[in-house]
């Protein structure tokens, strides 16, 4: 019963975030382009699919996944964890915390598969692009810039060094991959970043940055809980262009050696 | 009949394949620091597998949905919107998307009570129940009206053909140079903020609102100039948001 009251909240907010939207467009459309409104009954029925769909995904997220994986976030950076019992720390040792890289990465990887806005992008950049962008292409090598992202996210907070630095270095890498990238995959690798995240990796994240900075020693919750997120959007940004670039550089090498074979025969 | 249903049931056993390969890797992560890490057996089995069954019922009616209305929507509006030919409501449109769905965001209302508490234990608001509800409404207002801002800049770009990385470039020397002035604990807000703006019901209308522009005007490739608004949607808030911290710690 409690289940059925939580999911009607769910849906009732899903409702709410998609109230707007509707209401702009049948605005829009009497008002402005003076319309109706083409295929009206297939889109009122893909649209209660996408609310439905939504509540159902979040219903289970917060049944299953989210506990458990916020009690892992608080577990693996519990200090009688990671220093053993009885271990009095003053100073953190960010050699000691490991496991956290490990869990922040695969953790980051992981829901940003499962992250429906990026399937939407994607999905959305293989139709535009004729094919040549694949879906999963895309999407794992965004989740591996937020495995990256995250996992140094988590290093940050460990050792405490100031976030806009990693974010100042990560805008530089950025800015001198987009002088040399392809000019078509800049857009799209700037939208990556945005995506990555909603609704399945933000509660995830920010279980961990809370779990870490408050029982890291000498960190405040309220300074250094905050980021992880900043680092999620920036590092797909570096490996989608990258991988952009290393696509276009052996397609070229490849362009290459056989135009020199064809001169050879 | 009995063929089409075979074949409709055939193409949902498909989505639901996909959704539980989307969700698979949760599940190994989750499951290895269980068994191997923390070495404790999962707790409450039977929730978890039926929380389970529910996000990837779930996530394969979301991209079924997606499919049938969001993305046709989104670009039934940008062809109707681009024939229509007046540049006064397209950015009016572009606006008032960006601006309506980020004001109510769950996510963001709970971010900007948290900031609220957080700067007035910082002491850089009056601690009052009054005041820390206008501060929270104000990061809210702000945070809405830089998304509906970012998004129709980011339709003025698609019309006007200018190159996505100099806006983004000088977006990001603005946003490092504030933060060079701005209080520190505005500062991960901020940057935070850039991220939770984007929901899972807006990218999609957005994305299929850039494409679909750029498709129905004469010159420009959707794959080029079609992506790009989700990127100023991350980045325009973080520009505001420090430029709120600025002003109302002053």
């Amino acid at each position: 019963m409690a289940f059925f009251i939580d999911f009607a909240k769910i849906l009732l907010a899903t409702c709410r975030d998609v109230l707007p939207i509707i209401v702009l467009i049948i605005c829009f459309q009497l008002l402005v382009l003076r319309q109706p409104i083409p295929h009206l009954r297939r889109l009122i029925v893909g649209g209660v699919y996408v609310v439905i769909g939504l509540a159902l995904f979040l219903a289970g997220l917060e049944k299953a996944l989210f506990p458990l994986g916020k009690i892992m976030a608080a577990q693996l950076s519990d200090p009688t964890f990671i220093y053993g019992p009885e271990a009095a720390v003053a100073q953190a040792d960010w050699k000691a915390y490991g496991w956290i890289y490990l869990f922040a990465a695969m953790i980051g990887f992981a829901t940003t598969i499962a992250e429906p806005a990026l399937i939407a992008v994607a999905y959305k950049a293989n139709e535009v692009s004729a094919g040549t962008i694949s879906q999963w292409g895309l999407r794992i090598t965004v989740a591996l810039g937020v495995a990256v992202g995250i996992s140094l996210g988590a290093y940050r907070i460990v050792s405490g060094t100031p976030l806009y630095m990693y974010i100042l270095a990560g805008y530089l890498v950025v800015v001198a991959q987009t002088i040399f990238a392809p000019r078509n995959i800049i857009p799209l690798a700037y939208d990556s970043g945005g995506v990555t995240t909603s609704t399945v990796t933000v509660p995830l994240v920010a279980a961990l940055g809370l779990g870490l900075s408050s029982t890291v020693p000498g960190r405040n919750p309220a300074l250094d809980g905050f980021g992880l997120i900043a680092f999620a959007s920036l590092f797909p940004i570096i490996t989608v262009l990258g991988y952009a670039q290393y696509m276009h550089w052996s397609v070229n090498r490849s362009k290459k050696s056989s135009k020199e074979g064809n001169h050879a025969i | 009949m009995l063929t089409v249903n075979t074949r409709v049931l055939f193409v949902a056993l498909k989505k639901l394949q996909d959704a539980f390969t989307d969700l698979l890797p949760i599940i190994l992560v989750i499951a290895f620091f269980q068994l191997v890490v923390l070495r404790q057996p999962l707790p409450h089995l039977g929730e978890v597998v039926l929380g389970a069954l529910l996000v990837v019922t779930g996530l394969s009616l979301f991209i079924q949905g997606l499919e049938m209305s969001l993305f046709p929507i989104g670009e039934a509006m940008a062809h109707a919107l681009a024939r229509k030919g007046s540049v006064f409501w397209l950015l009016s449109f572009a606006f008032a998307l960006g601006f309506s769905t980020t004001v109510a965001e769950p996510a963001l209302i709970a971010v900007a009570g948290e900031a609220a508490e957080i700067a007035s234990q910082g002491n850089l608001i009056d601690p009052g129940e009054e005041s820390l509800r206008g501060y929270a409404l104000g990061l809210r207002l702000t945070v809405a009206f830089s998304v509906g801002l970012a998004i129709l800049v980011g339709v003025l770009r698609i019309i006007l053909g200018w190159p996505v990385h100099y806006l983004i470039i000088s977006g990001y020397v603005v946003v490092m140079l504030m933060t060079m002035i701005a209080p520190e604990e505005i500062i991960g807000l901020a940057y935070d903020a850039g991220g939770v703006t984007t929901s899972t019901v807006t990218v999609p209308l957005v994305a299929a609102l850039g494409v679909g522009l750029a498709s129905s005007i004469k010159g420009r490739s959707p794959l080029l100039d079609g992506f790009g608004l989700i990127a100023f949607a991350s980045l325009l808030p973080i520009i505001f948001v420090i430029g709120y911290g600025l002003i109302v710690f002053g």
